[in-house]
C-alpha cells in the first residue's frame, strides 16, 4: 500500500497546510491534526478492505500535504458513517466529519475517484432541491439505469416486490416550503464558498 | 399522555411504511402521542454533507428550526429513523460546541426567517422513549400475546448507540436495550455480538459488492444463532436486509432466508394486534414461516406470490434449514 503513494504536491501553495483546508471545510470541529497514528480506526473499519488506504493511512499523507493523492483516494467513499472510528478514537477525532469534508473538496475539483458514489449523493441532492424530500423510486431508478444496467435483471425482482407490497411511491411528496428552503442551501452555499476564500487567502 | 414532536423521515412513507403502520398502532396503548413537525424536509442522509457540509447542516437545521418554532410545549424531538437520528442529533451538538456553525447556520436559517437556538431541542430516537419515558414494565403489562419461543437477534444498527455524545445508552458497541425490550416481549434473544455491526448504508448502491458483504455477515451471523428473525429499529438496515437479501444470495450462491421487522411490529403482535395491521407480510423475506411456528398466522400475500414464483433463479421462500432439505446451504459464501 505505501508504495502506491508518490509525492502530488501540486497544488498545494508553500506555506498552506492541506489539514488546515480539511479542518476549515469539515463542518464543526474535525481534531484530525491531533492524531497519533494508532490505526485504531483502520482496525475497527467495517469497510477497510475495500479501500486504497486505511483511514489511518489517509491522514499520514493529508498531514504529508498529499492532497492530490488524498483527495483521488476511495477511502472517503467507501467510508460507511458506522461510527466505530469515532467512538474508539483515543484522541476522538470526527473521522466520518473528516471524510465527507475530503469528499467535499474532491467533488467540487471533480476528481472524486468514485464517480457511481459521487453520482448517487448529487442525484440524492437533486431529488432535495426539486421536492424537498427523498424521492426513491426516483432515485433507485435512475442510478441503476445509469450504473449498473447489467445488475437491472438482477435487481427486478426485488423492484417488483417492493412496487406490490406498496413500498415504493410512484408520486415525490413536495413540501410547500421549498422556495425557503432553496432560499437557505444558497445562503449556505455563499457562506461556505466566503469561508473557502478566507482559509485560502491566510 | 406523554407528548413529543416527530420526524418522521422520508422512509416512513415508502420503503418503510410497515414501520409507520406499526408504530402509530402500538403508540396509543402506551399513552404515547406524537406530533408531526409540520413541512419537515429530508435530512440529507449522508449524501448532502458529502457534497457540501454546510449545507448539509443548514437542510437538518431547518428542521430543528421547524420544530423549535412548533413546539409550544414538548421540547423532545423524536425520530424513528436511526440516520435522520443521528443527523438531527448531531447539528444540534455541533451547533452547541461551534460558535463559528452556530453563527453561519442561522445566517442561513434567516433567508427563510427561521432560526435555531442551541439545544433547544433533544432530540431522541423513538426506542430511547420506548425504554426510559414508558419503560419495560408498562411495555409488559401490554402484552397480550408473548412472543415465546420466537427466537429473535436484536439488531440495533451503528447509529443510535454511536455516535452517543451524551452517554445515553449502555454501551457504544454492545449495548442490551433493544435485547431486553425483546425479552419483555417474552421473545428468546439470541446473544447476537453483531448487534451494532453496519449494514452499509449506502453502499448497496455505490459499491454493491462491499454492501452485500456486510449484509451477508449480518444474515450469516444471525443464522449460526438459529435465530428466527432479525428486529431493527431503522429503515436503511431494514431496507438492506430485507430487500437485497435476494440480491446478496445470488451475489455469493447463498440460500439465506432470515426475515427482519421493526421492532415496533414485533411489539404489536406481543400485543395482540392484527399482522396486517402491523404491515406484517411487507417484508420481501417473509416472516410468515417464523411467525407460524409460534402461532401467529399471517394471511398469505394473495396477489404476489405469482409474481415472485415467476422469477427464475429466484432463491426459494421455503425455509432452507432442518433435516429434511435435500441440498443444506453452504455455510461459507463462495468468494
Amino acid at each position: 500500500m505505501a508504495s502506491a503513494v508518490r509525492v502530488d504536491n501540486t497544488s498545494t501553495r508553500p506555506g498552506h497546510r492541506f489539514v488546515d483546508e480539511i479542518r476549515a471545510a469539515t463542518a464543526g470541529e474535525s481534531r484530525i491534526e491531533t492524531c497519533i497514528q494508532c490505526g485504531t480506526c483502520s482496525g475497527s473499519c467495517p469497510s477497510a478492505a475495500d479501500m486504497d488506504h486505511t483511514p489511518r493511512m489517509l491522514f499520514a499523507m493529508a498531514r504529508a500535504g498529499l492532497r492530490g493523492e488524498v483527495l483521488r483516494a476511495n477511502t472517503p467513499w467507501m467510508c460507511v458513517s458506522c461510527y466505530f472510528c469515532t467512538v474508539r478514537c483515543p484522541k476522538e477525532i470526527h473521522i466520518p466529519d473528516v471524510m465527507y469534508a475530503i469528499k467535499s473538496i474532491a467533488t467540487r475539483e471533480g476528481v472524486a475517484p468514485e464517480a457511481t458514489a459521487a453520482d448517487f449523493s448529487k442525484t440524492f441532492v437533486d431529488n432535495i432541491h426539486r421536492y424537498g424530500r427523498s424521492y426513491e423510486v426516483g432515485l433507485i431508478a435512475r442510478h441503476y439505469l445509469r450504473h449498473y444496467p447489467l445488475r437491472l435483471p438482477g435487481i427486478a425482482p426485488m423492484g417488483i416486490g417492493m412496487v406490490t407490497k406498496g413500498r415504493m411511491d410512484f408520486v415525490p411528496h413536495h413540501i410547500r416550503g421549498l422556495t425557503g428552503l432553496k432560499a437557505i442551501l444558497a445562503k449556505a452555499g455563499e457562506l461556505e464558498a466566503a469561508g473557502r476564500e478566507q482559509e485560502a487567502s491566510r | 399522555m406523554s407528548r413529543y414532536l416527530y420526524y418522521p423521515g422520508c422512509s416512513l412513507s415508502s420503503t418503510a411504511r410497515a414501520y409507520s403502520q406499526s408504530l402509530n398502532a402500538i403508540l396509543a396503548p402506551l399513552g404515547v402521542e406524537m406530533e408531526e413537525v409540520d413541512d419537515w424536509n429530508c435530512c440529507g442522509a449522508t449524501e448532502y454533507v458529502t457534497l457540501s457540509p454546510l449545507r448539509g447542516y443548514a437542510l437538518i437545521g431547518r428542521n430543528l428550526a421547524l420544530a423549535e418554532r412548533q413546539r409550544g410545549g414538548p421540547d423532545t424531538l423524536v425520530a424513528p429513523c436511526s440516520a435522520c437520528y443521528v443527523n438531527l442529533v448531531k447539528t444540534d451538538r455541533y451547533v452547541r460546541e461551534s460558535p463559528v456553525l452556530r453563527e453561519q447556520l442561522n445566517e442561513a436559517l434567516a433567508a427563510d426567517g427561521l432560526h435555531y437556538t442551541p439545544g433547544a431541542m433533544t432530540v431522541r430516537h423513538l426506542l430511547e422513549v420506548l425504554i426510559d419515558d414508558v419503560g419495560l414494565d408498562e411495555v409488559a403489562r401490554h402484552v397480550t400475546r408473548p412472543l415465546h419461543g420466537l427466537r429473535v437477534a436484536s439488531y440495533l444498527g451503528c447509529l443510535v448507540s454511536r455516535p452517543d455524545h451524551d452517554g445515553r445508552w449502555s454501551s457504544r458497541e454492545q449495548p442490551l436495550e433493544l435485547d431486553r425490550l425483546m425479552a419483555a416481549l417474552g421473545a428468546e434473544v439470541v446473544d447476537y455480538p453483531l448487534r451494532t455491526a453496519c449494514c452499509g448504508g449506502h453502499m448497496t448502491q455505490i459499491s454493491p459488492n462491499t454492501g452485500f458483504e456486510l449484509i451477508r455477515r449480518l444474515i450469516d451471523g444471525a443464522d449460526r444463532l438459529h435465530a428466527d428473525l432479525l428486529v431493527t429499529v431503522c429503515p436503511m438496515c431494514q431496507m438492506n436486509v430485507d430487500a437485497y437479501q435476494g440480491e446478496m444470495n445470488r451475489h455469493f450462491r447463498t440460500h439465506y432466508q432470515i426475515p427482519i421487522l421493526f421492532f415496533t411490529q414485533l411489539i404489536g403482535l406481543a400485543f395482540g394486534l392484527e399482522p396486517d395491521a402491523l404491515g406484517v407480510g411487507t417484508e420481501l423475506v417473509s416472516a410468515r414461516q417464523a411467525l407460524g411456528r409460534i402461532g401467529i398466522e399471517v394471511p398469505p400475500p394473495a396477489e404476489e406470490e405469482p409474481v415472485a414464483a415467476g422469477q427464475a433463479g429466484r432463491p426459494s421462500r421455503k425455509a432452507k434449514r432442518g433435516p429434511e432439505l435435500p441440498m443444506p446451504a453452504p455455510r461459507e459464501g463462495v468468494r
